[in-house]
């Protein structure tokens, strides 16, 4: 299949115990984890929209701001894809007790923070975005379709996108059953590849399984407790400047993320 | 900036929703204008509203192998695969392509989330989903795309898009952007979206939901009636085609940066995606025949679009809402009104704007109160959802033996 070349400009990553690339770096060169953070910044939401908005939505606003600072971009005609394996876990477990319950006592806002492209939402109309946006999902192959999604957008429309692929944990008998346990964000800031300097990488659809070169171990527990986390092989590459991986796009496809080599 | 986009075939397409299964239900509900809505006898204890149900979900059953995604909406999606030879049509084309050059690409907006619901008034010690509700896989956004890529055996990228009530229009514009970049040679496209306490009480929460059956662009109009539904298409190169002659032109998207549940009144992103569309197909206003609106008979929607369309098209281009037939099916109205802007193009007729009774004072003449016949060469679908996300499909008819 023919491959996708994109340059990454930009990388935001969120976890309590991994609250910047930065914090990524230093872990992968066998630095200890700092104090785990409660909440992120998300500071580009107005205070008001802070306090209106769910975690999920404060995740995904955070990574998707620390990308756009790394790719010195405008976020105002900026194309962007937010994925999400399984969207706002804590409004939809508050929805089913309320709907289970009292349904005429359902509020309005928290209906309206239940859509999946709820962080599209906010993140365009906190940056008077007017490009196209969207909000997709492929279970726990959410990060790679997501990737293909937002490559795809960037190659055949020759403009930058935002990725972002968050999930937060859940809670109630939901969560019980979905059991992610921890919050996890990662935003890349994608471009077709033009060797400026910037690590390019090339996609191509494989019928392989997942694989990686080796992590520390609490990347892979990561890996384990949130299907965002599923980044965290391509984040690493970045870093190290491993090879390649593969990741998983769908319940058959394999997605192939081979570093191109800078001339 | 613009990159050019080559038409694609849609060579095979299907809807179920009120007003029944299948392209010849809608044909024949369309020309006669019958709309499929009814009063609201959906749960126990139903909000006084009008809804579009469709009948025979709580019987349809799945086939056993695919058990783990049984709910109302994998079933509504099951029925809707089963119309129009469309199993068959995907069969013959993963046979032509190989099952990992199809891409799958369905909108929802709520997915099975009425089997959560359901769940959590079933909890078995307050605590935990029941037994026969525990299965991960229809508790998941995901669980319509991964039921429909097992049941149709697609290996290619599969995705879930979300975005509200321009869903499953938007499946379209990821579709081209994978055949155009050769990523696949064929797509199947489409949503399903069903009936669910969650949209019920939560559109009801914003006071958006009508007592009455719902009356797009009437003066009088008191907001939505909620709708289910099903479409698929699938889309291939024109050379594929030997049969419908009927073309997706392109696809336009923008972000109103607005509000998260109200358009913006001036319609600058809807406006937006329009020129995007027409920018892509590359076409003028003049050349469009026919828009299916989105006209939801919300009062801040059909405002906003009665004044785009008088902004932007001459009065040679007819206007309708098929919402008042349908009801407003979310995330599966973008399919659906696609599926019913190939027929008004394949049929040439114009559906009329069912259920306005007092058109509003902001309508202008481009507006088909009544079914039209006329040949029709091009017509837009437009879907505005929540969160500001716009996008409008442009399709044709190719005369034969030739293309568009």
């Amino acid at each position: 299949m023919s491959a996708l070349r994109v340059q990454v400009e930009g990388v935001g990553v969120w976890s309590p115990s991994l609250t910047d690339f930065e914090a990524l770096r230093r872990l992968l060169a066998g630095e200890a984890l700092s104090e785990p953070a409660t909440r992120p910044n998300a500071a580009a939401l107005s205070l008001n929209e802070r306090r209106r908005a769910p975690e999920s939505v404060l995740v995904a606003i955070e990574v998707a701001s620390q990308a756009l600072a790394m790719s010195g971009r405008v976020a105002d005609n900026l194309a962007c894809v937010f994925a999400s394996a399984y969207g706002d876990q804590a409004t939809t477990d508050y929805m089913c007790r309320v709907l289970a319950r009292a349904p005429t006592e359902l509020s309005p806002t928290r209906f309206h923070n239940s859509v999946h492209n709820a962080s599209a939402g906010y993140w365009t109309i906190a940056t008077d975005c007017r490009a196209p946006s969207s909000a997709v999902c492929a279970g726990h192959a959410s990060f790679g379709a997501g990737l293909l999604e937002a490559a795809a957008q960037a190659c055949a429309d020759h403009r930058a996108v935002l990725l972002v692929c968050s999930d937060t944990v859940g809670v109630g008998p939901l969560g019980e059953l979905i059991q992610c346990r921890l919050a996890f964000g990662c935003a890349l800031i994608l471009s077709p590849y033009t060797n400026a300097g910037m690590p390019g990488i090339a996609l191509t659809p494989v019928v392989d399984a997942p694989r990686h070169a080796s992590l520390p171990a609490v990347c892979t527990t990561w890996m384990r407790d949130n299907p965002s986390a599923a980044c965290l092989p391509l984040l690493a590459m970045l870093v190290r400047g491993d090879d390649e991986c593969v990741l998983a796009a769908s319940e058959r496809l394999g997605l192939r993320v081979h570093m191109e080599t800078t001339a | 900036m613009r990159a050019s986009i080559l038409p694609l075939a849609v060579t095979a397409y299907t809807a179920t929703s009120a007003l029944g299964l299948g392209l010849d239900a809608h044909l024949d509900a369309l020309k006669q204008q019958r709309s499929g809505l009814r009063s609201n006898d959906f749960g126990d204890n139903p909000l006084a509203c009008w809804i579009g149900r469709v009948s025979g979900l709580e019987t349809t059953t799945l086939p056993a192998e695919y058990a783990q995604w049984d709910c109302r909406n994998n079933r509504l999606a099951w029925l809707g695969l089963n119309q129009d030879d469309f199993l068959a049509r995907v069969h013959t084309a993963r046979q032509r392509y190989g099952a990992t050059r199809i891409a799958l690409l369905l909108g929802t907006s709520t997915a099975s989330i009425r089997a959560t619901e359901e769940g959590y008034r079933r909890l078995e010690n307050d605590s935990q989903l029941p037994a026969d509700l525990r299965r991960q896989a229809i508790h998941t956004p995901h669980s319509l795309t991964a039921f429909v890529a097992a049941a149709l055996d697609i290996g290619g990228p599969c995705l879930t898009i979300s975005t509200a009530c321009s869903s499953s229009a938007k499946v379209f514009a990821g579709a081209e952007r994978l055949i155009r970049l050769g990523i696949v040679d064929a797509a199947v496209v489409g949503g399903v979206d069903s009936l669910c306490d969650s949209v019920l009480y939560g559109f009801n929460a914003l006071e958006l939901v009508s007592p009455e059956p719902c009356r797009p662009f009437d003066a009088g109009r008191r907001g939505i009636s909620i709708g289910e539904a099903a479409g698929f298409a699938l889309l291939e190169r024109v050379d594929a085609d030997t049969e419908t002659h009927l073309r997706l032109l392109g696809c336009g998207e923008s972000s109103d940066a607005h509000h998260m549940s109200t358009p913006d009144p001036e319609g600058i992103g809807a406006e937006l995606a329009l020129r995007d569309v027409l920018d892509r197909a590359g076409i003028d206003v003049s050349q469009v025949d026919y828009i299916n609106l989105h006209g939801t008979a919300s009062q801040k929607n059909d405002a906003m679009e009665a004044t785009l369309v008088a902004r932007l098209f001459p009065a040679s281009t007819r206007v309708s809402s098929t919402k008042g037939l349908t009801g407003h099916t979310l995330g599966a109205a973008g399919i659906v009104e696609a599926a019913i802007t190939l027929l008004a193009l394949h049929e040439g007729f114009v559906p009329g704007n069912a259920g306005a009774v007092t058109p509003d004072p902001a309508c202008t003449a481009h507006f088909a109160w009544q079914n039209e016949f006329r040949p029709m060469q091009i017509a837009l679908s437009h879907s505005f959802g929540f969160g500001g996300s716009n996008a409008c499909l442009a399709f044709a008819r190719a005369s034969t033996g030739s293309d568009v």
